[in-house]
């Protein structure tokens, strides 16, 4: 890695109290921003390693659907899935992409209402990062169901049996929530987007892209009686994706606390499962925008300071969720339940031992390197500890559904699990989905929210006339509140 | 007025180099008394809704009926398909109990909310609109890009032709041209 990634010439991690932070350098006004932002899309071709990436993962995409079409052809038995463990990969690889999804929301929503300016430079990305990773989470329930023509029966829709959805049971609180969930985000993105596509609009030399970006840019004219309810619109959306956020991974870890598996019954899970989710995100956040910062030549947007800002909040969530695998095994010693002390044993100790550790060392272990200054402010040390917390994180899942299943009340009943190589690529194959459409995504639309990182930028002679940024986004003058 | 001066004219454009140019003359436009014209700019900018006298928008008050649409059917929805329609017994559990039907409830609510939130501000800025006279300005393409605009339409009751080009002017633009309509 670091071949590809040359260390940062400017470094604007230091904190100075007394002026503003500087989240833009490299002098960019609103001029030479708009162009070096949209100049990446409106390249005329590709660069090569652009269409070798987008080969690639295309191509791992096209597998993972020969993938399912195999399981429909043949049903679910092409996986390792079998009694006792009836929830394998599917259901691991489920919570793995939507808890992915977290950092985007929280991204866009969140440090919005905390008015966290840094946000600006990679809440764009961050946010189809979530639609992506939701897309490939919203494919593992739909073809586990085994026959997946009727899957529409997982909705309120009135069908020949003349029955409906049992409401009171997670796995349908999950269908909502992770409906409702793709939905906004979907919405909350666009909104956000349709100023910067009007730019490309407006700066369109050719017919397809006057009609393409025309068409989504609604006719927006930068219009302050627009604006104004823009903005309003804006907060209240990312007033409702705040509790919605906390609300999914909470619904998708109901899916196993409110069953009465040792090891799965617990009240810690929603509140662990979030704390998870955030600290997934983010690295994968890292994983996608340190290389996207390097080739694109974006890291005067998306500076050191944000890097190391997120390496925090991984250093903050990864230690929490440490924090989580303890007080599990604290509860299950203090709660003297035989059969929740040996789920904990036979999970750290046990056949599975070997995924325990794995899960340990990525996530608690590997994101303690942030505590160092330098390694925290190097792109290429964040971004390999950032794949250690991917990888520890699917393990997460992995242990936690898998280990509880294998060995339940009855020894008997025991077995081990083992996945197929048709698990292993459809898994696999979702990478090349998720990493397809992010490839997409660059080609095709402004990655930086070109509107809002204007408000964020440092004005020439700003000074002289009025001592705050411009915008209104983050409202910093306290008497227009 | 439409006068034989303002025959086939939308308006005139003012550009403006600077944002804070733009808030001071805003604000000059509001005290003449103008009430059909805008500001056009890349980013919303800090003080402009004041300057110009926008009022608050009722956008919050159709979110929160549709929030309250969104509890009500979700609440209905699950009583009556669980408990009244298709009554399913499962695990002893109640027919329609509160705790069990709060995500869902939840969920719907959020979403219902943030469709309403989407559909009506974009209603209310009367978008998606694809053609507008202002389209037809080379100069006002800057305005979603690094250029800040007013203009002032010839529908205004104290649009004045020649006068107000004057007016546009004469508050330090850097540039007025008139639009066609």
């Amino acid at each position: 890695m670091g071949i590809l990634l040359t260390r940062d010439t400017i470094d604007n991690t230091a904190h100075d109290p007394a002026r503003p932070q500087e989240l833009i350098t490299g002098g960019y006004d609103f001029t030479t921003l708009t162009d070096k932002v949209c100049g990446i899309v409106e390249r005329p071709g590709a660069p090569r390693a652009w269409w070798v990436a987008l080969g690639f993962m295309a191509s791992l995409a096209a597998m993972m659907f020969a993938m399912i079409g195999y399981l429909i052809y043949k049903g679910v038995g092409v996986w390792g899935l079998n009694n006792p463990v009836g929830w394998g990969w599917a259901i691991v690889n489920f919570v793995f992409w939507v808890g992915i999804g977290h950092a985007g929301t929280l991204i866009s929503a969140i440090l919005y209402l905390l008015r966290q300016q840094w946000r600006t430079s990679i809440n764009r990305f961050a946010e189809a990062m979530t639609i992506f990773a939701v897309v490939c989470a919203g494919i593992f329930p739909g073809i586990h169901v085994g026959r997946v023509w009727v899957v529409w029966w997982l909705f309120p829709l009135p069908n020949y049996q003349a029955m409906w959805p049992n409401f009171r049971s997670p796995l349908l609180w999950d269908v909502f929530a992770v409906g409702t969930y793709a939905t906004v985000s979907l919405l909350f993105w666009y909104t956000g987007m349709v100023p910067d596509l009007a730019t490309l609009r407006d700066r369109a030399t050719t017919k397809v892209r006057k009609i393409a970006y025309g068409f989504f840019a609604l006719g927006w004219r930068g219009s302050n009686r627009h604006w104004h309810r823009y903005e309003k619109a804006y907060l209240i959306l990312a007033g409702l994706a705040t509790p919605l956020v906390l609300s999914v991974h909470s619904v998708v870890s109901f899916d196993f606390a409110t069953s009465q598996i040792p090891g799965w019954h617990t009240t810690i899970f929603p509140p662990y499962f979030v704390a998870g989710a955030i600290f997934s995100g983010f690295a994968m956040v890292m994983t996608c925008l340190i290389p996207a910062r390097e080739w694109y030549g974006l890291k005067n947007i998306v500076t050191l300071y944000h890097l190391e800002t997120m390496a925090k909040i991984i250093l903050a969530t990864g230690t929490m969720v440490g924090y989580a695998y303890a007080t599990e095994f604290f509860i299950a010693w203090y709660g003297g339940n035989p059969a929740e002390q040996f789920a904990f044993i036979n999970r750290a100790f046990g056949p599975y031992a070997w995924a325990y550790w794995i899960m340990v060392t990525c996530n608690v272990v590997s994101p303690q390197l942030f505590w160092f200054k330098k390694i925290r402010t190097s792109p290429a040390a964040l971004l390999v500890i950032c794949i250690f917390v991917n990888i520890g994180m699917w393990f997460e899942r992995f242990v936690i559904t898998v280990t509880s299943l294998s060995r339940d009340f009855l020894p008997a009943a025991w077995g081990y699990y083992r996945p197929t190589a048709i698990d292993i690529l459809t898994f696999v194959g979702s990478f090349g989905l998720f990493f397809t459409l992010v490839l997409l995504f660059m080609r095709f639309l402004p990655m930086i929210a070109m509107a809002e990182v204007k408000t964020v930028m440092p004005q020439k002679h700003w000074e002289d006339k009025v001592s705050r940024p411009v915008g209104d986004y983050h409202g910093t003058n306290p008497e227009d509140r | 007025m439409a006068t034989r001066e303002t025959h086939g004219l939308y308006g005139y454009l003012a550009e403006f180099r600077e944002p804070w140019d733009l808030i001071d003359a805003a604000a000059k436009v509001r005290d003449a008394g103008y009430t059909r014209w805008d500001c056009h700019t890349p980013f919303p900018l800090h003080g402009l809704d004041r300057a110009m006298g926008i009022r608050g928008t009722r956008l919050p008050w159709l979110v929160l009926c549709g929030g309250l649409a969104g509890l009500t059917l979700a609440l209905v929805m699950q009583w009556w398909m669980n408990a009244h329609d298709y009554p399913f017994l499962i695990s002893g559990k109640p027919l329609f109990g509160l705790p069990a039907a709060v995500p869902v409830t939840f969920e719907l609510t959020v979403l219902l909310s943030a469709l309403t939130t989407f559909f009506g501000m974009w209603g209310l800025n009367l978008l998606p609109q694809h053609h507008h006279p202002l389209f037809g300005s080379e100069r006002f393409r800057r305005a979603t890009s690094d250029r800040f605009f007013i203009s002032i339409e010839a529908r205004d009751p104290l649009f004045q032709g020649e006068r107000t080009r004057e007016f546009l002017a004469g508050l330090g633009a850097d540039a007025v041209e008139p639009v066609e309509d």
